[in-house]
């Protein structure tokens, strides 16, 4: 057993929080080899995070604490380690990538600077250090790499910022790299050219990687073998392929069946007149083009996804059929009337109609008012709905229908979890009674498990009151099993549009297709087929 | 409809009051702050009904009459002043004086940047230039010198001085209050309330000052001491508060030419400064932490720990 | 970088105009001028003769255009008291107030930051604790009355020290360490919030995850973007030492502008007043536009 790399035994993890003692990590153990990937998978909440920040000495103490267990390195505790010994460890034998690399860039230094001083750091002279730091940032693919070094973070898109994690992570060729989320911030077509790059420099340097992630197409993509991880415990563990086809534990089968994309699709057969027409929307925010002119159709109860990665406009389409932006030019036509050029008091009765549920319900619930307020709010702003007397029954109905209990209404949204609270916030777009919802990114926010659950309540919404929704989302999978038709967005214009079947199945433009093929897989065969895909498009 | 959730049970929380309570029982020096504070305004309200008398009666044998004499009533305790009065009831009684400059000064500033803080932060680009102008103006220039100069233009009495200390504050509530609502503005929880047809005044009182309140009342605090300062100086120089009425800095003034002989004149207004304003950044501290939902975790644990 | 500082500068200017506005119609608007810049005493013969020689009996802008003319040729009038044009008055005073203003900033500025950086590092520990209450106990004491306890004690007690004038270094000890108790508490406590704030950011992380030595990581890492909303309060707290110096002037007898503009109003001097007003916001302009170029140096993301 001494032959492994790394190897982690019953690490145990407490905090102390003013809800008392928590264990973030309750006995896990697990080891990786040379040339080897693992993924620790797990959501929010899992300690998915925990035993990373344990080996790298990142763990505040107080209020953390180790409570029990080894983490072995060549054999060697890093526990019973001096802070010096951990410190020359750090960076040159075990490196670490982070998930929002902005904030993990120091805002105020160069990144050559950067990349520069993790060689010197450990013992490289400075004319070294600026060899390999251009030798590394022409590696992980950054134009113009000698300019680049003299260049900050904030002038770098995510995806070349996440390249330069890389090179400085790889400056020493450490002998393990930890990614803790390395893609999720990034678009699709991005990350599955970031985790390419992994691989490739995996296969160049024969180090080993753990890639801690919540998503499952991630770990097929790049692992060798999973630990999954729920509530601290570590509960299955297996190649990707064992554990994917033959899960043992409930947690592990209830998160491969929530993976999307796997239902019926839905057959719209569309006719009448559509409930929301519009045409030739434009805006541009000074020189820039957000969106170049858009014109589609949608019919009443159906739904509509608008696909499209970071700069598609995606969402200033959402703001401006809601007017909470104004459009330069274009019509809108919602039951034969433009919401464009509505007067105020006209816009005001028709707010009714057209509700919006936002990407991260954390920050669309005000903090300060409770769950009855929040709801009930609509009726304060429309007193014409409902009597004041029978709000309190209506709320309580409102809050079963989307699942949660109506004894719920005193508490105030910090209280709830994520998915419940993206509950509540469609619970106070349905008290206005709404013919549309406008889904701005409603699940991008929330775990995977979640994210089913709520896609649920949405479609049964539909079917139940038939309310047409437009789901606006940057991921294709997700919209697959509740969409009927697909309208793929790219730098303002619509690139492609037609029923969830057509795009899915036969879709007609390239970036369609590079999208597709982009998006990861949880099936190991599906992403094998789709892995053929991409090659194909980059040659 | 049996589609509820398996995630986590919701936490149960007490009530604010009490909540708020616990919070400053954990920390000590708030807590004694607090106390502190509310005698001061007692005595602030009783303290020239019930003392004025004796605090202007003059006592010829007692002339700075050194302080810690037990044989005396406690009035006498501090000692006396050069015409005999004792210390102790000349500082109750100018308590009063004191704490109403600053705090007329505190609201009148807090409720003016307030205003014109929302205006500037809702308004047009123009108006909101014109308002941040404005208050560059006052805020390029030391402030205790623009009080200087229009209590000389305008002559000083206790209205003066409050109006004066108030505009040379307004900008700074009305910094936070604008930077605030640009910000809170755009948050998510605002755009689902006009997505709703909230209009601007629901917005604005409903969504947006709850939010910015906490904020304002921990700087309203913070600068209770400082304009408490800035009039004790106005004051011990001889163009804020003038005699007969009292206020603690210009009695450290009037002991100033006593120094050599009788220095308790100076120092026991001058510790009452010290300590309410003392007491006044402890507890504005206290309110940064207890009023914000990240770090208010550290006064709630202390609290359980500590019972 | 140069089109943001070109724009604070404006910015900073249309406030200085602005004062030079309020000034000018504070000294015209409440009540008489001539009673403004004559002594008390002065007959109402010497009043009339006084409004036709300086033409205050002229519409109210065109004495404002002749006022501002003034200003720009840098005549601002004589001084009553002195018999000498207020500028050269001023500007001598100011020197000093300069030299007292500078000393006791960069003390503070350098204290300040050695000390909170020490206290967030170790946050809650004992060096903490001691110097949070240091300068909240800093922060919370009247100058003045620090003053002249400062006097009693070193000055007529010990007699280490001499009380007033500026002949000899000796001199210059007590008016510097009364001014520098108060922006050093504030500033420690900004420094220390700071901090604590960028030791426990991502790129802090980071650097630790890359095997950086603690030393760095405090200094290099953290300090230079902790330093960006301590700039900003430097510059409030530099700015507002001149409220200091008023009072610890009077008090030290130091010839500074503060008490120029105390013993001038006192003594009716007014044109003295306003040329110590104009000099004084210019010099908080130019120290305004030093800071938002400190700023800019610190920060590439401002210089973009």
């Amino acid at each position: 057993m001494a032959d492994h790399l790394l190897e982690v035994r019953n690490l145990s993890v407490e905090f102390h929080t003013a809800m008392g003692t928590v264990k973030a990590v309750d006995s896990i153990s697990y080891h990786v080899d040379r040339g080897e990937t693992l993924a620790i998978l797990g959501e929010s909440g899992s300690g998915k995070s925990v035993s990373s920040s344990a080996i790298m000495n990142l763990i505040d103490m107080p209020p953390g604490r180790i409570s029990s267990g080894e983490i072995l390195l060549d054999g060697a505790d890093l526990l019973r380690m001096s802070a010096e010994q951990r410190r020359q460890i750090n960076g040159k034998r075990i490196a670490m990538i982070f998930q929002d690399p902005l904030s993990h860039l120091n805002p105020v230094y160069t990144v050559g600077w950067q990349i520069r001083e993790t060689l010197t750091a450990h013992g490289k002279s400075s004319a070294e250090a600026q060899t390999e730091a251009l030798r590394l940032v022409t590696r992980v693919g950054i134009p113009d790499p000698e300019h680049a070094l003299k260049k900050y973070p904030h002038q770098f898109s995510g995806g070349q910022r996440q390249r330069i994690m890389i090179a400085m992570a790889l400056a020493l060729r450490p002998d393990l790299l930890i990614a803790d989320e390395p893609t999720t911030a990034l678009d699709v077509t991005v990350q599955a050219e970031v985790l390419a790059l992994l691989k490739e420099l995996q296969r160049e340097t024969g180090m080993a990687v753990i890639i801690i992630t919540h998503d499952l197409g991630v770990v097929t993509e790049i692992a060798d073998r999973v630990v999954v991880m729920e509530k601290g415990a570590l509960v299955e563990s297996g190649t990707v392929r064992e554990v994917y086809k033959s899960p043992q534990h409930p947690y592990t089968r209830k998160l491969i069946a929530a993976a999307p994309g796997k239902g019926e699709m839905h057959e719209p057969h569309s006719k009448g007149e559509p409930a929301l027409s519009v045409r030739d929307v434009r805006k541009a925010y000074g020189g820039f083009q957000a969106l170049k002119g858009i014109s589609f159709d949608l019919m009443p109860g159906e739904t509509l996804a608008v696909v499209g990665e970071s700069g598609s406009g995606k969402s200033t389409l959402a703001r401006i059929l809601l007017r909470l932006d104004e459009p330069d030019g274009g019509s809108a036509l919602w039951k034969g009337r433009d919401l464009f050029t509505l007067a105020p008091a006209e816009l005001y009765k028709l707010r009714r109609d057209l509700q919006m549920v936002f990407q991260d319900p954390t920050q669309s619930l005000n903090p300060r008012m409770t769950v009855y307020q929040l709801i009930s709010e609509a009726w304060v702003i429309h007193p014409d709905i409902l009597p004041r007397p029978k709000w309190r029954e209506k709320v309580a109905e409102l809050l079963v229908q989307v699942g949660l209990s109506p004894d719920h209404m005193k508490r105030y949204p910090h209280q709830f979890s994520g998915g419940q609270r993206q509950r509540i916030a469609i619970a106070r777009a349905l008290a206005l009674e709404p013919q549309l919802i406008v889904c701005d990114e409603a699940v991008s926010a929330l775990d995977v498990s979640i994210q089913a659950q709520v896609i649920a309540l949405l479609d049964r919404l539909r079917k139940e009151m038939g309310i047409a929704f437009i789901f606006i989302a940057h991921d294709l999978p997700v919209v697959r099993d509740f969409a009927d038709h697909v309208m793929v967005m790219q730098k303002g214009e619509v690139v492609e549009l037609g029923t969830v079947r057509e795009v899915f199945e036969a879709p007609q433009q390239e970036y369609t297709r590079a999208l597709l093929a982009a998006s990861l897989d949880p099936d190991p065969d599906v992403q094998a087929a789709l892995r053929a895909a991409r090659m194909e498009h980059a040659s | 409809m049996t589609a509820h959730t398996t995630e986590s049970p919701i936490a149960e929380e007490p009530g604010v009051i009490r909540r708020f309570g616990r919070m400053l029982l954990a920390d000590k020096f708030a807590f004694c702050a607090a106390i502190f504070l509310i005698v001061m305004i007692l005595l602030a309200i009783v303290g020239p009904s019930w003392f004025g008398d004796i605090a202007i009666k003059q006592n010829l044998r007692g002339r700075n009459l050194p302080p810690f004499d037990w044989e005396r009533g406690w009035i006498w305790w501090m000692g006396a002043d050069a015409l005999g009065r004792p210390l102790l009831a000349r500082i109750i009684v100018a308590t009063q004086n004191t704490l109403m400059v600053a705090a007329g000064a505190v609201v009148i500033s807090a409720v003016v940047g307030t205003v014109l803080g929302l205006i500037a932060g809702f308004s047009s680009p123009r108006v909101n230039q014109v308002i941040m102008r404005l208050a560059d103006v006052i805020m390029s220039f030391p402030s205790l010198l623009i009080a200087v100069i229009v209590l000389y233009l305008l002559g000083s009495s206790i209205l003066n001085l409050m109006l004066v200390l108030a505009i040379t504050r307004i900008p700074v509530y009305l910094r936070t209050t604008r930077a605030e609502v640009l910000e809170i503005r755009e948050r998510m929880f605002v755009q689902a309330a006009r997505v709703m047809g909230a209009s601007s005044k629901r917005i604005l009182f409903r969504h947006i000052l709850p939010v910015v309140f906490p904020t304002l009342t921990t700087l309203a605090t913070l600068d209770f001491a400082y304009v408490m300062l800035a009039e004790s100086a106005l004051s011990f120089l001889g163009i804020g508060i003038q005699p007969p009425e009292i206020t603690w800095g210009l009695m450290i003034s009037q002991g100033r030419q006593y120094l050599t002989n009788a220095w308790w004149l100076s120092f026991w207004p001058g510790l009452a400064i010290i300590l309410t304003t003392m007491s006044l950044n402890l507890l504005s501290n206290w309110m940064r932490i207890a009023f914000d939902p990240v770090q208010r975790w550290r006064l709630e644990m202390r609290g359980s720990t500590n019972g | 970088m140069l089109s943001f500082i070109r724009k604070r500068a404006i910015a900073s200017l249309i406030s200085l105009v602005g004062l030079l506005v309020l000034v000018f119609f504070l000294s015209r608007l409440t009540g008489d001028p001539a009673s403004l810049f004559l002594p008390v005493e002065a007959s109402e013969e010497m009043k009339a003769q006084f409004r036709e020689l300086h033409g205050l009996n002229d519409p109210i802008m065109v004495q404002f255009t002749r006022y501002v003319g003034d200003v720009l040729t840098g005549d601002l009038g004589q001084s009553l008291r002195k018999a000498r044009p207020a500028l050269d008055v001023v500007t001598e005073a100011f020197t000093w107030t300069l030299w007292l203003a500078s000393i006791t900033m960069s003390l503070v500025a350098g204290a300040a930051i050695v000390v909170g950086s020490l206290a967030a590092f170790r946050a809650g520990g004992f060096f903490d604790r001691l110097s949070s209450i240091l300068s909240l106990i800093g922060a919370s004491v009247p100058d003045f009355w620090l003053a002249i306890v400062a006097i009693v004690i070193f000055s007529v007690q010990l007699a280490w020290l001499p009380t007033s004038g500026t002949g000899t270094l000796l001199h210059w000890i007590l008016p510097i360490c009364v001014l520098f108790i108060r922006p050093f508490g504030i500033i420690v406590q900004v420094v220390r919030g700071s901090m604590i704030t960028a030791l426990s950011s991502a790129y802090v992380k980071t650097a630790r995850a890359k095997g950086i030595r603690s030393g760095p990581i405090i200094f290099i890492h953290a300090l230079r973007n902790a330093m960006l909303p301590v700039i900003t309060v430097i510059g409030d707290q530099a700015a507002s030492l001149l409220n200091g110096a008023v009072v610890i002037e009077t008090i030290f007898g130091f010839p500074g502008v503060g008490k120029l503009m105390i013993d001038s109003i006192l003594q009716r001097d007014f044109n003295v007043v306003l040329a110590a007003i104009l000099v004084t916001a210019l010099a908080i302009f130019l120290m305004n536009l030093l800071i938002d170029i400190a700023y800019a140096l610190l920060d590439p993301r401002i210089r973009h």
